[in-house]
C-alpha cells in the first residue's frame, strides 16, 4: 500500500488494524465459519465508529474523509482487512454509502444516517446468475407504473443480502440502467444463501419477484445510472484490489519467515537458490500489485481518465498474479500449507473470492482491449 | 553555467514549465519511445542518431535542462530527483538522447561523482552534460559476464603509470563512443575482491581494437574491445589500487537504478522493449486478429503489464528516493521487466500468426518483426546483468536469505578453479 500515507491516514489504519488484531484473531475466523452471518452486529457497529462506513459519504451527509481523497483512505482499510482476512461487508457497503451520499438526495438520508451509525447494513446488488454472468451484462427489469417502480429479476452473488435492511439493485429500463433502493423485507424479495470458499463473507442469491417500490426508492434518474454503476465498478474493483494486496502481503510474509524457520537436509529453505529464486519472483509481483494497486485507487478516487483502465487493470493483474503467489505460498509450505490448521489458507480464500467478483481477470482484459480500440479510434 | 553562489532551488513547477516550453518548442516529436535490440541500421543511420543525440544533448544543456542532480560546481543544476522526474514527463513523447543516458550517466557518471577526484569531475562531468563525450563501461568478459570481480584484464604497473591488458565485451556502441570505465586486475596474489581497481580511458587509441559482435538478428551495435599495452596515467585511477571492489559495487548499484537513475533524462512512459496493449492491438489488426477473443485476451495482458511495470517503476522509484524501500530494490523492478518482457514478446509472436515464422516485408507490415524479436526474446533477460543475478539480489540483499556459497573466498585469485579454456 502507500509508501507514505499522510500522519492522519496512518492513524486511521492503524487504530483498524489494532481492532481487527483484537477482535477478529485466527481463532476468531475459524469460529465464525459456521456462523450464519459471519459478523455480529455490535462488532460491525464498533468499526462504523473507527469511520469504515462514512469515508465515501460526504461532510454534508454526515460522512468525511481523512485526507479529502475518502477512496484512497478506505482502501487502507481494506488492505487491512486483506491482511487479516477480516469478515464484514466493508465494500459492498461503502459503496451503497456513498451512492446514497452522492446521488440520492434527501430522500435517503434517514437510511444513510443508519448506515453510517452502524446501525443497519446495506449492500450492492449487481451481478446475475447465467446466462447474464458476464461483466456488464445485467438483464433485471426496473419499470415504472403509476408512481410506483416495479423490480423482476435474480441477483447472484449479493454479499451479505441476510444482515441488510436495504439492497441498493442495479437494473436495466429500456436501453439504460436504473438504481434502486429497495427494503430488505419488501414483499417478492427472497434471499437464499449461496456456498463460498471465504471462511466469513456471506454470499447470497436474491430474488425479485414483482417487487414494488415507490418511486422515492429511485436513486438517481430511472435509465440514467450507467456513469454512476461505471462509477461503482471501478470502487468495489480497486478496494477489492487492495484487499486482495493485503491477503498477498501476509501470505507472503507467512511464507518468508516460514522459509527461514524450516530446515530440511540441516539447512534452512531460505538457503537453496531454487527457493530464493522463487521468492524473488514472487516479491516482484507483489511489489507490482502494490503499485498497481495504489494508482488504480488514486486514478479512481480521482475521477482521472485512466480510471476505468487502471480498475481493469488492477483487478486482471491482482487476480491471476495475486493467486500464483497464493498458491506458489501453499507449495513453499509443503503438506501443512493444504492444512485447516494453518492460517495460510485464510488468504488464498479471501483473494480467490476476491478474484470471482465483479468481472474475472479475463474479462477485464477483453474490457481492456475493447478501451484501447477505443482510444485508438479517437486518436 | 557553474556559480558557486548559492542560488535559492528552483521552484519545481517553475522548471516544469521552463521543460515544458522548451521541449515542445525546440525538440521532435517521436510518440512513445520503445528501447529494443533492433536489427540492422545501417552504420550511416546509426552515426547520423549518435550525432543527433549529441545535438540534442547540447541543447539540453543550454537551456539549463542537463544535469538536473548533477552538482552545480559541475556545471549540473543541483536539484532534486522530482525536478528530474519532472523533465522525464515532460519528455515523453520527444526525442531525447538516449545514447547519452545509459551507461554515460548512470552508472559512469555516478561513479565519477562517487569516486572521482576533483580534476576527473571537473575534467569529464561538463563534457558528459554538454554530449561531447559518450561513455561505455568496460566491465564484462569474454570469460564471464555476471562475474563481474572475476575480471582477468590485467593493470601492471610501468613507470608513473599502468599498462593494460584482456579484453573486454558487451559494450554497446563503443565504436562511436568516447571514454571507458574499466575494472582490472591489480593483484593476483589476493582474494578476487581484493586485487581489482577501476580506470578511465579514452576508446580510440591504437592499442585498443573495436571489434563489432553480430547478433543473431543481424545488429552490429554490440563490441569487443582488445586491449594491448594500453598505457593509462596514474591520473585516470578511480579510487584506490586494489579498491576496486569498494567502487565496483556502487558501479553495479548505479548500472541496476540504470533508467531509475536520477542523472538519467529517459521518457516517463517509454517502455524498455516492453510492447504494450496498442502495439499489440496494432499487430492483431495487420494479422486480422483482433476479432478472434483469444487474441483480445493476449491484448488486454499487454497492456496490464506495460502499465503495471510503468507503476512499478514509479513505486520503487519512490521507495529507493524516501528511503521506505531497500537500495537494493532496483532489483524488484529488474526481475519484473524480464518476466513481463518475455511474456509480452511472446503474446506478440503469438498475435502475429504464421507470419512470426516467414513473412513479406511488403506487405505484413508490423508483423514482420514478430519472427526476429521472438529469437531475442531473452536480451532482456540477460543484457545488464541477468536475471538470475537479480533474483540473487532479491533474495539476498532485499529479502536476506543466505548467500549462496562460492569457491573463491579466501583464497588468491590466480589459484581459483577457472574454466580450462580461459587464458591464464
Amino acid at each position: 500500500m502507500l509508501l507514505q500515507p499522510t500522519s492522519d491516514q496512518e492513524l486511521l489504519r492503524e487504530t483498524t488494524a489494532r481492532f481487527l488484531d483484537e477482535t477478529v484473531p485466527p481463532a476468531e475466523l475459524r469460529r465464525l465459519r459456521d456462523d450464519p452471518v459471519g459478523f455480529a452486529d455490535a462488532w460491525w457497529k464498533r468499526g462504523a465508529e473507527l469511520g469504515w462506513t462514512s469515508l465515501l459519504v460526504s461532510e454534508e451527509n454526515g460522512g468525511g474523509s481523512i485526507s479529502d481523497r475518502g477512496l484512497v483512505d478506505l482502501s487502507l482499510l481494506t488492505y487491512e482487512f486483506g491482511r487479516r482476512a477480516a469478515p464484514g461487508p466493508l465494500v459492498p457497503a461503502s459503496i451503497v454509502a456513498a451512492a446514497l451520499s452522492g446521488t440520492g438526495g434527501n430522500a435517503h438520508a434517514p437510511v444513510l444516517a443508519r448506515l453510517l451509525s452502524g446501525d443497519a447494513i446495506a449492500t450492492w446488488c449487481l451481478a446475475e446468475p447465467r446466462p447474464n454472468d458476464r461483466l456488464g451484462a445485467i438483464a433485471l427489469e426496473i419499470r415504472s407504473d403509476g408512481g410506483d417502480v416495479l423490480l423482476s429479476g435474480v441477483k447472484r452473488p449479493v454479499e451479505a443480502a441476510a444482515s441488510a435492511s436495504h439492497l441498493l439493485v442495479t437494473g436495466r429500463t429500456g436501453d439504460g440502467l436504473t438504481q434502486v433502493l429497495v427494503p430488505a423485507d419488501a414483499p417478492g424479495v427472497t434471499i437464499a444463501p449461496m456456498e463460498s470458499v471465504d471462511l466469513t463473507r456471506r454470499f447470497h442469491r436474491v430474488t425479485f419477484e414483482s417487487v414494488r417500490v415507490p418511486a422515492s426508492a429511485l436513486v438517481g434518474e430511472p435509465g440514467r445510472a450507467d456513469m454512476q454503476v461505471e462509477r461503482q465498478l471501478q470502487q468495489a474493483l480497486v478496494l477489492l484490489a487492495a484487499e486482495s494486496v493485503g491477503a498477498m502481503q501476509s501470505g507472503f510474509d507467512m511464507t518468508l519467515a516460514w522459509a527461514f524457520d524450516r530446515f530440511s537436509f540441516g539447512r534452512p529453505l531460505a538457503s537453496y537458490q531454487a527457493i530464493k529464486h522463487r521468492f524473488a519472483d514472487l516479491k516482484a509481483w507483489l511489489e507490482a500489485s502494490h503499485a498497481i494497486a495504489d494508482a488504480a485507487v488514486a486514478a479512481v478516487d480521482a475521477g482521472s481518465e485512466e480510471a476505468a483502465e487502471l480498475a481493469s487493470i488492477a483487478k486482471a493483474y491482482v487476480g491471476d498474479q495475486g493467486a500464483e503467489l497464493l498458491q506458489d505460498c501453499v507449495q513453499l509450505h509443503g503438506g501443512i500449507g493444504v492444512t485447516f490448521e494453518h492460517d495460510l489458507h485464510f488468504f488464498l480464500r479471501r483473494l480467490t473470492v476476491d478474484r470471482a467478483l465483479y468481472g474475472t481477470p479475463a474479462e477485464h482484459r477483453q474490457r481492456l482491449t475493447a478501451l484501447l480500440e477505443r482510444r485508438a479510434e479517437a486518436a | 553555467m557553474s556559480s558557486l553562489v548559492a542560488a535559492e532551488m528552483e521552484d519545481l513547477e517553475a522548471f516544469r514549465g521552463r521543460a515544458r516550453a522548451f521541449i515542445r518548442g525546440n525538440l521532435r516529436p517521436i510518440g512513445s519511445t520503445v528501447m529494443t535490440v533492433r536489427s540492422r541500421v545501417s552504420d550511416e543511420e546509426e552515426l547520423a542518431a549518435v550525432a543527433r543525440d549529441r545535438e540534442v544533448q547540447r541543447m539540453l544543456f543550454d537551456a539549463r535542462l542537463a544535469g538536473v542532480c548533477v552538482p552545480r560546481e559541475y556545471d549540473g543544476l543541483g536539484l532534486t530527483p522530482a525536478h528530474q522526474r519532472a523533465l522525464n514527463e515532460e519528455i515523453a513523447g520527444f526525442e531525447f538522447p538516449s545514447r547519452i543516458q545509459v551507461p554515460t550517466f548512470a552508472p559512469c557518471a555516478a561513479v565519477l561523482l562517487e569516486f572521482g577526484t576533483e580534476e576527473q569531475k571537473r575534467r569529464h562531468i561538463p563534457a558528459m552534460l554538454r554530449g561531447e563525450e559518450i561513455w561505455m563501461q568496460f566491465l564484462s568478459e569474454p570469460s564471464g559476464g555476471s562475474d563481474v570481480a572475476g575480471a582477468l584484464t590485467s593493470a601492471t604497473r610501468d613507470g608513473d603509470g599502468w599498462l593494460l591488458n584482456g579484453s573486454k565485451v558487451w559494450t554497446t556502441g563503443a565504436w562511436w563512443s568516447d571514454w571507458a570505465l574499466c575494472l582490472a586486475r591489480t593483484d593476483w596474489d589476493v582474494a578476487k575482491h581484493a586485487g581489482l581497481t577501476v580506470f578511465i580511458l579514452p576508446i580510440h587509441q591504437p592499442s585498443i581494437d573495436v571489434h563489432r559482435i553480430e547478433m543473431l538478428n543481424g545488429n552490429r551495435e554490440f563490441c569487443q574491445e582488445f586491449l594491448n599495452d594500453v598505457r593509462v596515467p596514474d591520473d585516470d585511477r578511480v579510487g584506490d589500487v586494489n579498491d576496486g571492489w569498494t567502487v565496483g559495487t556502487r558501479w553495479m548499484f548505479h548500472e541496476r537504478m540504470s533508467y531509475n537513475s536520477p542523472l538519467v533524462t529517459f521518457p516517463a512512459d517509454a517502455i524498455h522493449g516492453v510492447a504494450g496493449g496498442a502495439s499489440t492491438l496494432e499487430l492483431a489488426r495487420a494479422a486480422g486478429r483482433a476479432d478472434d477473443a483469444r487474441v483480445r485476451d493476449l491484448i488486454g495482458e499487454a497492456q496490464t503489464l506495460e502499465i503495471v511495470w510503468r507503476e512499478l517503476q514509479r513505486r520503487v522509484g519512490e521507495g529507493i528516493a524516501t528511503g521506505t524501500m531497500s537500495s537494493q530494490s532496483s532489483a524488484v523492478a529488474r526481475v519484473f521487466h524480464c518476466l513481463a518482457t518475455m511474456r509480452q514478446t511472446t503474446i506478440a509472436f503469438d498475435v502475429a500468426g504464421g507470419a512470426g515464422g516467414a513473412w513479406s516485408n511488403d506487405d505484413d507490415g508490423p508483423l514482420a518483426r514478430a519472427g526476429t524479436d521472438f529469437l531475442m526474446r531473452q536480451v532482456s533477460c540477460i543484457g545488464g546483468g541477468t536475471t538470475e543475478m537479480a533474483r540473487n539480489v532479491v533474495s539476498e540483499r532485499v529479502l536476506g536469505m543466505p548467500r549462496e556459497r562460492t569457491l573463491d573466498k579466501d583464497v588468491a585469485f590466480r589459484d581459483v578453479p577457472r574454466s580450462p579454456t580461459a587464458k591464464r
